[in-house]
């Protein structure tokens, strides 16, 4: 069932870059939200309140998700899931905006210098915690140290962001300035610079967590909810609108759907493409991207599988187009290869029609692999990512038609995590990997020495590539390198490609300025009420 | 005296039992706690290190002599999901489970008697034939189902209540009872068939007796008879059927919980299963062993208390 | 009077578990569909003359589905029963006929199973093997384990007190003749009772253990499964619960009002 959640998705955003930025993904579950590059369409109940209207101050809302929160220490929760409510309490240095730029946060400018050796953040004035401390530099210094695993003794719990691991010294210049020295330089880090900033030595973070965020926490009540309320100090001017959010957790998505029903849920993001379409008369539906690659990875050294050819005609097989209206009532978008749409600069939108739907043709290249009579597969997918188990089953039926029956098997996420994403113990697998804000964190798993390389796939030329991507400074080289990686892949038919899906956010349409964001989190901080502020706790 | 010794041994002996077995269950499977929070940060080392914290390093009888020891303090460990003690995770969702059982078992024992006994009253009757029809009916509905049947009609279509618009009893209780109506309805209505079904057996079983004929044949008005012979008698059975039906309630209330979005302890369970945060399964476990272990024991003595003839 | 009405009960049952078996047979051999066969353009379709359930989300015909699903519950529930009908007798046979100190530890044992309701050790069974068929079917076999030792033990109690077993024993009948040549087919009725009650309970927990989905997994469709999957579009396409609410229903009802003559 969709509820669950994946703990452990990991990935996160820019957080979490992790052995490998994987990560599932999945749909209801929620995941990435999307991105202001693509497609942010609004269809809605009355008007297009979400662009118009008279935004006033105050009133409380209730945001539905899914999933409990693991922790409420910033640097110590793992769920794609507590990120994005936490992304309203805690700031870092930097932060995205909707387009998918780092732009400033609580420091007011940085710079990196020309070799990525050193990073310089100039702090922003007067901003204060929510206990009315100052932010000082010994805070942010210490934050980061916390995150990069710089502390001695580091702290029991907490999650070493592996990409800030290169962090070699961070040194107070004065009380505004602290430059971060990388032992290995690199230019591509900042987006990892999201990293919350929390005051030094606060010991009660994981009940009363302290940040700088648009909002205030209140109170946590596992498996009900998490009330926030506005923070009055907030430096960005006008923000936040809201007095106080709730954020309820619901034991899956047809409990919050019968919440929905009954209208006590003002914003829920994880709609199926059914649920949309029966609530578009009472809410604004608006329709993001997840920015996943959803795919049916195949293991590259498995049995049949490990033959090209029949990886190809699998890919001729799948008719990407019946899977996302079958599953996601037609939003989604077909993609060919491991890269989604938002990444507007490296995506490479020819790939999708490398492989155009066509049995003939697979049937052909099966015959010439030696499988003319087809061959057994099985398909291990996460149990609890109700879409990805819904694509398989829809795969197995558009496979039968080549004469290649598929199994389904359903594995809880830990053991998908075990056998799967480490044991490399499978032959295909459908889930929905996600990625960070930095271009190489969704390749790089690609190269034939990768540990996340759950795909056992090998390619010397892709190896080189990533070297060449790697060792160049410069944008458009690297746009190059990765676009030629991914035309690789698809010509390796590394795995079966299918979408990236699409984010259904339900909103009150008395509400506007619900944003999407190219990374996983819901911000609360751009929400108001339209004419009259209301009130639902 | 003696009785009551052996029943204390058994039921001493039956913890341990599922104490051991709790323990041991969950020592056997695979993919462990540890995997699961790392996700995809997993790295050998950062396992190794957990496991340490978490004590998971050490042979399987001394975590079992720790973990026992613990359970006897109240302690049961340390959430892997919540960071939490995991006592306090199950006292705080305990109240919510405790008022649905409790709730259920005052709609049960309200509903079921009066109309066991009319059912028996009417035997062979158009009432008695409808009641049980009915009776049957409910019984055959998946106990899931006839919730989301309840939220839908009641809360949807009638706007009896709000679903989703659970309310803490700290908060304010009159909401939260308002709101637990219906989850409890949810769980006592299959309850009420099998009690009503019971007592309607147990009346009929007490009205061929002798005793009732020789009642009857003083010259004691039927409805006499009934009230103060018969279901004396028939209610006994009924009672330690009720204390039961107890055990029943708490299962029935994992699944309830979970349609009516109840913060309770089925809820934590099933949660706590899929996230395979075996600390707070096998405290819960313990927990519902324990409770169900209990209400046997006392309806036992219940049992001996009401009817003597029983050896 | 009382006659009556039961056999009337009976009778109806009868009718039912007849109708509902034929349905299932029939299922195992035709369906008018290929139940996992899907059709994008009739997403959800209301009932037809075509499809007289209706379709399902991936444009299944739920009525072959239905005929498939109720396959799959009743083979868990009679492998359910099968296996604790079977460990059960001869527990409850071999502590009954011998007592002594393997029949109170058993004994004792099984007082602590009995007590624990089902679905909660289902639950835990199943979070250690796992979801699935076989997984669910082995959970709920070995949970009904204990209720069938006790009815069947206490039932080899009362029987070996009886005449005919100590004219046998006179005989020179072996033990084993004894238990389950002569005293076996008089536990029949009470035995019979046990079965229609354990087979009606599987098929509820079956449903149950998929609501929260750690019941039968797709493809596999199961009426439990059906039902709880058809929860999503209760609003938008309520027909798709209505087959597998129906026939679930039908089969609990059916088999205890057969049982309630036999009870």
């Amino acid at each position: 069932m969709r509820k669950k959640v994946s703990i452990l998705m990991s990935i996160l955003v820019l957080v979490t870059v992790v052995l490998g930025g994987c990560s599932d993904g999945d749909n209801q579950t929620g995941k990435d939200t999307s991105n202001g590059s693509s497609q942010t369409q609004t269809q809605n109940a009355g008007g297009d309140e979400t662009s118009t209207g008279d935004a006033v101050y105050g009133g409380s809302i209730v945001v539905g998700i899914t999933q409990d929160l693991d922790s409420l220490d910033p640097h110590k929760a793992v769920a794609a899931g507590t990120k994005e409510v936490l992304y309203n309490i805690f700031e870092g240095l930097v932060k995205a905006d909707k387009d998918g730029n780092l732009v400033p946060a609580l420091a007011e400018s940085y710079t990196i210098s020309p070799d990525g050796s050193e990073y310089t953040f100039v702090l922003r004035d007067g901003v204060k915690f929510h206990n009315g401390d100052l932010v000082t530099a010994e805070d942010v210094i210490y934050s980061l140290k916390r995150c990069s695993g710089l502390l001695t003794p580091q702290e029991e719990g907490v999650v070493i962001e592996s990409a800030l691991s290169a962090i070699s010294d961070i040194i107070k210049v004065d009380e505004k300035t602290v430059k971060v020295v990388m032992g290995e330089p690199s230019t591509e880090l900042i987006g990892y610079f999201t990293c919350s900033i929390i005051p030094e030595d606060y010991k009660e973070q994981d009940t009363k967590p302290v940040g700088t965020g648009p909002f205030c926490f209140e109170s946590y009540t596992p498996l009900t909810e998490l009330v926030m309320t506005k923070n009055p100090d907030y430096y960005l001017e006008g923000k936040p609108y809201l007095d106080k959010v709730t954020f309820k957790i619901s034991a899956n998505t047809d409990a919050a759907f019968m919440e929905l029903m009954a209208g006590t849920i003002d914003i829920f993001p994880y709609l199926t493409a059914e649920q949309a379409s029966q609530l578009k008369d009472t809410y604004t539906i608006m329709e993001g991207s997840m920015n996943l690659v959803q795919a049916l990875f195949l293991n590259n050294a498995e049995g049949p599988l490990a033959d090209v050819r029949v990886r190809q005609a699998l890919c001729y097989a799948t008719d990407r187009q019946a899977v996302i209206d079958m599953v996601a009532g037609g939003r989604g978008h077909v993609i060919g290869s491991n890269m989604f749409p938002s990444f507007t600069q490296y995506y490479d939108a020819e790939l999708e029609t490398y492989y155009e739907y066509n049995t003939e043709k697979a049937k052909e290249l099966l015959a010439e692999a030696g499988y003319a009579d087809g061959f057994t597969f099985t398909i291990t997918v996460p149990s609890n990512y109700q879409f990805h188990v819904e694509t398989a089953q829809v795969l197995v039926e558009q496979y039968r038609q080549i004469g290649v029956e598929a199994k389904i098997q359903l594995i809880e996420w830990g053991s998908w995590l075990s056998d799967v994403y480490q044991g490399r113990n499978y032959e295909a697998t459908v889930v929905g990997l996600d990625a960070e804000l930095v271009p190489s964190d969704i390749l790089k798993r690609y190269r034939s020495n990768a540990s996340n390389n759950f795909l056992n796939y090998k390619n010397t030329e892709v190896d080189e590539l990533f070297a060449k991507a790697f060792a160049t400074v410069k944008d458009e080289e690297k746009e190059t390198y990765y676009k030629e990686i991914q035309r690789l892949l698809t010509e390796d038919a590394a795995s079966v490609y299918i979408q990236a899906p699409a984010l259904l956010v339900a909103v009150n349409p008395n509400l506007g300025g619900y944003t999407f964001y190219p990374v996983y989190v819901q911000d609360m901080a751009s929400v108001y009420y339209i004419g009259e502020a209301q009130v639902n706790e | 005296m003696k009785y009551l010794v052996k029943k204390l041994i058994t039921l001493i002996i039956t913890l341990l039992l599922v104490s051991c077995a709790a323990f041991i269950a969950f020592q056997v499977i695979p993919g462990d706690s540890v995997t699961l929070a790392l996700g995809t940060d997993f790295t050998e080392e950062a396992a190794e290190q957990m496991r340490e914290e978490l004590g998971l390093n050490r042979s399987i009888p001394a975590r079992f002599a720790d973990w026992m020891a613990g359970a006897v303090r109240g302690d049961f460990g340390t959430s892997s999901q919540y960071k939490q003690p995991v006592s306090q995770l199950i006292a705080d969702r305990l109240p919510v489970t405790i008022w649905l059982a409790v709730l259920s078992m005052l709609m049960i024992t309200v509903i079921s008697v009066p109309l066991g006994i009319l059912a028996a009253k009417s035997s062979g009757g158009i009432l008695d034939r409808m009641i049980t029809l009915i009776t049957q009916i409910t019984m055959a509905i998946p106990p899931f189902f006839l919730g989301i049947i309840l939220t839908l009609v009641c809360g949807i279509l009638l706007s009896w209540f709000t679903p989703g618009k659970y309310v803490a009893p700290d908060k304010d209780f009159s909401a939260f009872l308002h709101y637990m109506i219906f989850p409890a309805m949810a769980v006592s209505i299959p309850k009420i068939a099998m009690v009503v079904k019971f007592l309607r057996g147990s009346v009929l079983r007490q009205l061929s007796l002798d005793y009732v004929r020789t009642a009857r044949s003083k010259g004691n008005k039927e409805s006499a008879v009934l009230v103060r012979h018969v279901l004396k008698n028939a209610l006994i059975p009924v009672v330690t059927f009720l204390a039961m039906v107890t055990a029943d309630v708490l299962a029935g209330s994992i699944i309830i919980e979970q349609v009516f979005n109840l913060p309770g302890l089925g809820r934590l369970l099933v949660v706590s299963i899929s996230n395979r945060d075996f600390a707070v399964v096998q405290a819960i476990i313990l927990y519902i062993a324990f409770v169900v272990v209990l209400i046997n024991f006392l309806v036992d003595l219940l049992y001996r208390w009401l009817d003597p003839r029983v050896e | 009077m009382r006659q009556k009405r039961n056999d009337f009960n009976y009778r109806v049952g009868k009718v039912i578990v007849c109708a509902v078996v034929l349905f299932v047979l029939i299922g195992c051999v035709y369906t008018p569909y290929d139940p996992n066969g899907m059709n994008g353009a009739l997403k959800n379709a209301a009932p037809s003359l075509a499809h007289p359930f209706g379709t399902d989300n991936f444009g299944r015909d739920v009525l072959s589905r239905v005929m498939k699903g109720a396959g799959t519950t009743f083979f868990v529930g009679l492998c359910t029963v099968a296996i604790g009908g079977i460990i059960g007798t001869l527990l409850g046979a071999v502590t009954g006929y011998y007592g002594g100190l393997f029949d109170e530890i058993l004994m004792r044992l099984n007082d602590g199973l009995t007590s624990f309701p089902s679905i909660l050790l289902a639950l835990v069974f199943v979070s250690i093997l796992g979801p699935g068929k076989y997984n669910i079917i082995l959970a709920l076999g070995i949970i009904f384990i204990p209720s069938f030792a006790r009815v069947v033990r206490s039932e080899y109690i009362t029987q070996k007190q009886m005449d005919y077993v100590k004219n046998a024993k006179l005989m020179g009948a072996s033990d084993f003749r004894i238990m389950f040549v002569h005293i076996l087919p008089n536990t029949r009725p009470i035995l019979l009772s046990s079965l229609t009650i354990g087979f009606n309970n599987a098929v509820l927990a079956e449903a149950g253990m998929s609501y929260l989905s750690l019941g039968v997994q797709p493809p596999d469709a199961s009426l439990g499964r059906m039902l709880s999957e058809a929860q999503a579009y209760l609003f938008s396409a309520p027909w798709v619960a209505l087959a597998p609410g129906i026939l679930i229903v039908l089969t609990v009802l059916g088999f205890s009002m057969v049982n309630e003559d036999a009870g």
